[in-house]
Formats: C-alpha cells, sequence, structure tokens
C-alpha cells in the first residue's frame, strides 16, 4: 500500500472521516486488472460506422472547390459531411462561459488554417473503407502565405491566420491585446538595481501522447436521444460544446464516460463528438470517430509553445528588486483553451518570490500551426522554467548560492503580492530547505533559520507600492475601461506597430493617447492585516519603495477609498465584464 | 471480397467469426467477437497496449493475421482470473496502485504473466526486460514492476 507521509497528513479525526490519511484502494481499480473498464471504444455496436475525415495539407489555404462525387460512389462509403452540413460551424470552447468570439469550424469553410485542419468526413462500413475513399475527394487549394513564429505573427504586414482576430493576438474582452500585470516601478528599478539579467526562453509544443487516441462513438437511442460514449476528460463541457455544434438541445444527448485512457489536457476539445452525432444523425446508426495515432500525434492539439522574455534588477546583497515578464503564447490556429493559459500565466508572475516591482505583459499570437490546447498546468509550465532557469543564473550573478538565493527572495505569510492579495500557506522556504537536505546540498545556517511564518508582510512587503499607470490609465483603475470595442477594425484602417516597450503598450491601440507623463495608481495599505505571528510592533508608516508617488490625478479614485480588490477575484475570465 | 473462416480458442471456449485476409487479431477481437480487453494504441506495434498470449507467448495483436490464429489459443486479460477467484498478478497490480487510467493494464498483465509462466522467479531485470514494448503515459513503471515483482514473490511462498 502506498506510504503516507504521516508527519505531514497526520489522520486528523477518525469519525466519520476514516478514510483520510490511508491508503484505500480505488473503486476502478478491478476494472482495471480485469479489463472491464469501460473504455469509449469498449462499446459493441450493431451496424457500427466509422467517420474518417480528409485533413489539410496545407498550413494556410483558400479553399477553391471541393469535389466528392468519387468518393460518394466509393464502396462502403454512407455518407459525406462537409461544412454545410453542420448546423453551428464556428465555436470557440470557453463560449460556455461566454469568453471570447466564436472561431472554430467542425470542417473548414473557405479556407484551412494549419496543417491537418479537417476539411471533409467520409462515413463508411469500415476503417478501410473510409479511408480509401478519403484518396478520393478532390480539393483544389490556392495556397497562402503563413507564419509560423508567434513574434512574427504580430509584426506588421504579417499574414492573418484567424479571420476573427485579425491582428493576430486574442482580444480580452474585445478591448486588450494581452493580460497585463502592474505592480510598483520596473523600469525605476532597474535603474537603480546593481545587475540586471535579460534573457529568453523558448518551449516547444508538446504532445500530451495518451496510450488511447481521441475519439467517441455516437449511436442513436430509443427515446430519439443521441448516446454518445465519449472519451472527453470534462463530460459536460464536452455535451455543452456538442449541442452547441450539432445544434440539438442538451438534454437530447446522453454522455457517457468518465474512464478515460489518459488525457493530460488533451481531450478537453469535443474534436471528435460533434461530427460522430451529426454522422449518427445524417446516417441513422451508430458512428464511431476514433483518431488513429499517426492523428493523434500530428494532429492532436498540443501544449502550445511559449517565447518567454525575462529582466530582472538584483542587488548585490541577493534581493531581486524588480522583474519584467513578456511571453507570448502559441495559440496555433484557434483560441481553444490559450486564453486562459495566458491568465493562469499572469496570476503566477513573478513566481514563488516577494519582488517589490513586477510587471507582466502575456500574449496569446495566433500562427499557422496546430491549435493548441490544456495540458498540466498550462501557461504556468514554462513560465515556471523561464523562472527558474533565470534564479538560478541571477544567483551566480551575484555570487550566491542558488538555493540561499530562493529562500532569501520567497514569498513569506502576510507578503503582497503583484495581484494586490495577501500570501497565505506559503512554504517555499520549508521546500527548498527539504530539497536542500535530501540532495546534501550545504546551505547557509542562516538560510536553515528562516520560516515562511517569519517576516511575511513586514513593512513595504505588506504594501501595493506607488504603481505606474500607463497612458490610458489603466492599471489599477478599472472604471476607466469603457472605451469602444476593438472587436473589429474598420475598413481601411491599418494594425499600428507593436512596440517593444512596455511603458508604451498604450499607445497600441487606436484611441488617442495621454500626454507622456508618468503617472501613479496612489500607494495603499494592505487589504487586511497579515502576518499573524507578528502582531507585537505597529508597522511603522508605509515606507515607499523608491520615491514618494506625484500626488495623484484628478480622476484617480481617493486613496482612503475601499479597495476594490476582494470582489475582483478571477474578474478577468468570469466576472465583471464592463460594457 | 470473400471472407474467410476462422477458428481458435479464445480465453479457453472455442470462437469461430469470418475476417478478411489482411484483418488483424485486434480488429477481429475488437469488433468482431466484441472481446474488448486488448486495446487500441497505435496499430503498429509501438505501444504494446494489444498484448493477447498466442500459445502462451506473449504476441501483439495488431500486428498479427487474424487468419494466422487459426487453431491457436489466444489469451487475454479477460480469462485471467479464475472465476471470482483473481489471478495474484491482479492481485499485485490492485494493491501496488500499478493502474492509475488502466488503459496500459491489459498489455502490462499479459506481458508480465508471459514473464511469470516462464520464470517464476525474475529478477529485477528480467521484469524491466518483459515489460520493455509496453507503453506506461500515466502510472509510472516503479509502481508496475513493484507489483510484478510482489506477484511473484506471492506465487513462490504459496508454493513453499
Amino acid at each position: 500500500m502506498l506510504d503516507i507521509r504521516k508527519d505531514f497528513f497526520a489522520n486528523e479525526r477518525d469519525d466519520n472521516l476514516n478514510v483520510v490519511g490511508k491508503g484505500v484502494q480505488r473503486q476502478d481499480m478491478p476494472g482495471h486488472v480485469t479489463g472491464r473498464s469501460p473504455f469509449f471504444d469498449d462499446h459493441a455496436f450493431e451496424g457500427l460506422l466509422h467517420l474518417k475525415v480528409v485533413r489539410s495539407p496545407h498550413h494556410h489555404a483558400r479553399i477553391r472547390s471541393i469535389d466528392v462525387s468519387a468518393a460518394e460512389r466509393a464502396p462502403g462509403v454512407k455518407r459525406i459531411l462537409r461544412a454545410a452540413d453542420v448546423p453551428v460551424n464556428k465555436n470557440t470552447l470557453l463560449s460556455l462561459i461566454n469568453f471570447g468570439k466564436d472561431d472554430e469550424p467542425s470542417l473548414a469553410v473557405d479556407k484551412v488554417h494549419y496543417k491537418g485542419e479537417p476539411v471533409v468526413a467520409i462515413i463508411a462500413d469500415s476503417e478501410a473503407a473510409a479511408m480509401a475513399a478519403r484518396k478520393l475527394v478532390r480539393i483544389d487549394y490556392e495556397t497562402l502565405p503563413a507564419v509560423f513564429d508567434v513574434e512574427e505573427a504580430l509584426k506588421p504586414g504579417a499574414p492573418v491566420v484567424n479571420d476573427t482576430y485579425p491582428n493576430n493576438y486574442f482580444e480580452y474582452h474585445d478591448k486588450f491585446d494581452h493580460q497585463k500585470l502592474r505592480f510598483g516601478d520596473t523600469e525605476k528599478a532597474f535603474k537603480s538595481a546593481d545587475i540586471v539579467l535579460e534573457e529568453r526562453y523558448q518551449m516547444s509544443p508538446i504532445e500530451h501522447a495518451p496510450t488511447e487516441t481521441n475519439g467517441s462513438i455516437a449511436a442513436p437511442e430509443q427515446d430519439n436521444r443521441f448516446v454518445v460514449h465519449s472519451c472527453a476528460q470534462g463530460l459536460f463541457f464536452s455535451l455543452g460544446t456538442a449541442a452547441k455544434i450539432v445544434g440539438l438541445e442538451s438534454n437530447r444527448l446522453h454522455f457517457i464516460g468518465g474512464t478515460v485512457g489518459g488525457g493530460f489536457g488533451g481531450k478537453v476539445d469535443s474534436i471528435t463528438e460533434p461530427l460522430a452525432i451529426l454522422g449518427a444523425m445524417m446516417t441513422g446508426r451508430p458512428v464511431r470517430y476514433v483518431l488513429d495515432r499517426e492523428e493523434e500525434m500530428l494532429y492532436g492539439s498540443p501544449r502550445g509553445a511559449e517565447r518567454i522574455y525575462v529582466k530582472d534588477g538584483v542587488m548585490r546583497d541577493g534581493r531581486i528588486v524588480a522583474r519584467h515578464v513578456r511571453s507570448y503564447f502559441d495559440a496555433g490556429a484557434y483560441t481553444r483553451l490559450s486564453s486562459y493559459a495566458a491568465v493562469k500565466c499572469t496570476a503566477h508572475i513573478p513566481g514563488p518570490y516577494w519582488i517589490p516591482n513586477a510587471a507582466s505583459d502575456i500574449y496569446v499570437a495566433y500562427t499557422n500551426r496546430c491549435p493548441s490546447t490544456a495540458m498540466r498546468g498550462f501557461g504556468i509550465t514554462a513560465v515556471d522554467f523561464a523562472l527558474e532557469v533565470q534564479m538560478d543564473k541571477l544567483a551566480h550573478a551575484v555570487n550566491m548560492d542558488p538555493m540561499d538565493f530562493r529562500i532569501l527572495n520567497a514569498y513569506r505569510d502576510g507578503d503582497m503580492k503583484p495581484h494586490r492579495r495577501v500570501a497565505k500557506n506559503t512554504a517555499l522556504i520549508e521546500c527548498v530547505q527539504v530539497a536542500a537536505e535530501k540532495a546534501r546540498w550545504p546551505i547557509s545556517d542562516s538560510a536553515k533559520r528562516q520560516s515562511s511564518l517569519a517576516g511575511g508582510g513586514e513593512g513595504e512587503r505588506g504594501q501595493i507600492p506607488a504603481t505606474l499607470i500607463d497612458q490610458r490609465g489603466q492599471i489599477g483603475r478599472p472604471e476607466t475601461r469603457n472605451a469602444p470595442s476593438t472587436q473589429t477594425l474598420p475598413a481601411g484602417t491599418t494594425r499600428i506597430a507593436l512596440t517593444k516597450q512596455p511603458e508604451l503598450e498604450g499607445s497600441r491601440d487606436s484611441r488617442a493617447a495621454a500626454p507622456n507623463v508618468p503617472r501613479y495608481e496612489p500607494a495603499q495599505p494592505a487589504v487586511q492585516a497579515p502576518a499573524p505571528l507578528a502582531p507585537a510592533t505597529p508597522a511603522s508608516p508605509p515606507p515607499q519603495p523608491y520615491a514618494a508617488p506625484p500626488s495623484p490625478p484628478a480622476a484617480a479614485p481617493t486613496p482612503g477609498a475601499t479597495p476594490q480588490h476582494g470582489a475582483m477575484r478571477f474578474s478577468s475570465v468570469f466576472g465583471t465584464r464592463r460594457r | 471480397m470473400a471472407k474467410i473462416p476462422v477458428q481458435f480458442r479464445l480465453n479457453n471456449s472455442d470462437r469461430a467469426t469470418f475476417a478478411e485476409a489482411a484483418d488483424n487479431l485486434l480488429t477481429t477481437l475488437r469488433r468482431g467477437l466484441n472481446e474488448f480487453g486488448p486495446k487500441y494504441g497505435c496499430g503498429q506495434g509501438a505501444c504494446g497496449v494489444c498484448t493477447v498470449l498466442i500459445d502462451g507467448e506473449p504476441q501483439l495483436a495488431c500486428l498479427t493475421l487474424t487468419v494466422a490464429c487459426e487453431g491457436r489459443h489466444v489469451e487475454t486479460v479477460s480469462g485471467m482470473a479464475d472465476g471470482p477467484n483473481m489471478h495474484p498478478l491482479q492481485n499485485a497490480f490492485m494493491d501496488n496502485f500499478a493502474a492509475q487510467c488502466g488503459f496500459c493494464t491489459p498489455g502490462m498483465l499479459m506481458a508480465a504473466r508471459a514473464l511469470l509462466d516462464r520464470n517464476p522467479n525474475p529478477t529485477r531485470e528480467d521484469v524491466v526486460e518483459a515489460i520493455a514494448g509496453n507503453i506506461c503515459r500515466c502510472t509510472g513503471y516503479e509502481p508496475i514492476i513493484a507489483a510484478i515483482l510482489a506477484a511473484a514473490g506471492a506465487r513462490g511462498e504459496k508454493r513453499a
């Protein structure tokens, strides 16, 4: 049985929670070892038909014509689906939570946007017949220029990948070109830092490679419903998506699943279910649509690639005083879940460290590559790789042990995070101490004595610093975000070139920029009294990190007004949509 | 196209079916005989999730022609338990958390059973070699190796 670390996970109570803290057999284990676990493909149907799609051989092309007449006459072929057969042939996954615009067809309409995009679906008596008929479909393409690099995609004149987002970036709330974080004044802090280090990091796409490939079987049921055996990781998410695309009320779909042969994030896209259901609707027979291994590896959506620039200012004594992260998340040709990845990434900056001045600019860029999707900590994993490599380089630059360096800069309970929330239950210091001990890595006596419970929130660590407001006055001032939508560009206008200077990002849309004078969100005290273990001395007057802020501009909220942070949690995705 | 009649034993019962000349055993088992123990993972002999025993030898069903199984004995995970009594390997897999998603488990169990039937007291290296053709993506190999060694130990104790 499993060895539970009782020193961390003690049996706290022994009444009605008598399995907590104990190794217990999982209820699906007997099914797994006897072969009885019902994976989606382990279901027998009389008259089962098989669906295979014809995929684009081009990264970016206009479809001039499609000729399926020869394929229709091929042996065993029962039905051919084309874009016009799909009731709602444009969807984005997060439309179920009203986030983002519909941008992805189930079958390509007039253009293909990545190599492998489905264009035509063939339903036949056997997989072999469907695959043979696939070769008989004649599609005339006019190839178009393609772009494969996130930064190239954002340059003026780059090919437009996704017509729904003509600037090649995801538009948050129809207005914002990226996710932005500002805390303190990084530019000023870089000038006063002893060492400034800027590095570029790149992570490639990663395929989930589950042993069970993506797929589903849909069949008409006797009560005017369709039963769907699905590999989906999020069964109700998949049900909602499929109901929208095939144009049925969701109570006419009977989804069965939950036994997933490895998902890792690659089975949330609901790519096979809508076409299988549509096939069952149009043939009146059970239809099975399963990706083969080649399709899974080449066209199953991967973890998105990311390019990350990290710029840090560090003092010779080891304190990091400023961090700016600029990252480009490669969505591929369609959004799927990449918009959410950038939100997660922003929420993770600056990593598990208290840094008095932190900023980030996280973009979701479209390229003519396979659309990317969720995978274990997507949005976080790549930036963590970049930040931790950067931490080693910074430690080297100030001639410190990398473990000591992390302990010195780690979050402690009570520290103010750049998201204007107080850090709780922090444990990096203890993690590093245990890792050092287990690895027999010598750390200093001072580092061994540190604790996440002590010293957090003291002085400026518990404060929201004076924060630079961009030229639209957006950071920290949500009431100013009521400008007209930038969802579609008026005819004849052109995209404004992106600049590499984060301070100037406010000028990227066509609205008039304010005079180029730095403005600040006023410094504010912490939302709540932090640091329960250090209540003895009242905090001295809140120290200002580098300079007293200029008096707030007239339009700024009153410094003493009720802080807005409490109710703003997750506001960038789920709440407080402003119209 | 004319189909070919094929007869073989499947988990100790006689089965007969018709197959195309090019049909592989995996398709015949899953779609012809509704035997869903062996899984489809790659169709090219790379992942091992379709491993079955043919006359006691571990074979990849996706690379085996159905017609070549005429008169042979095919065994899958579905035939491992003796009535209500699990095989020692099945018990060991459950006790050692050797199945997470469970998709590679039927193939792993068949590869492990072929090993233990041949060599009741394998070394760790023997076990690693025996499951070298079976890919697992989420459980991790260590619990699986531990389970197979535990099953071998349990068998040995019983015999002693």
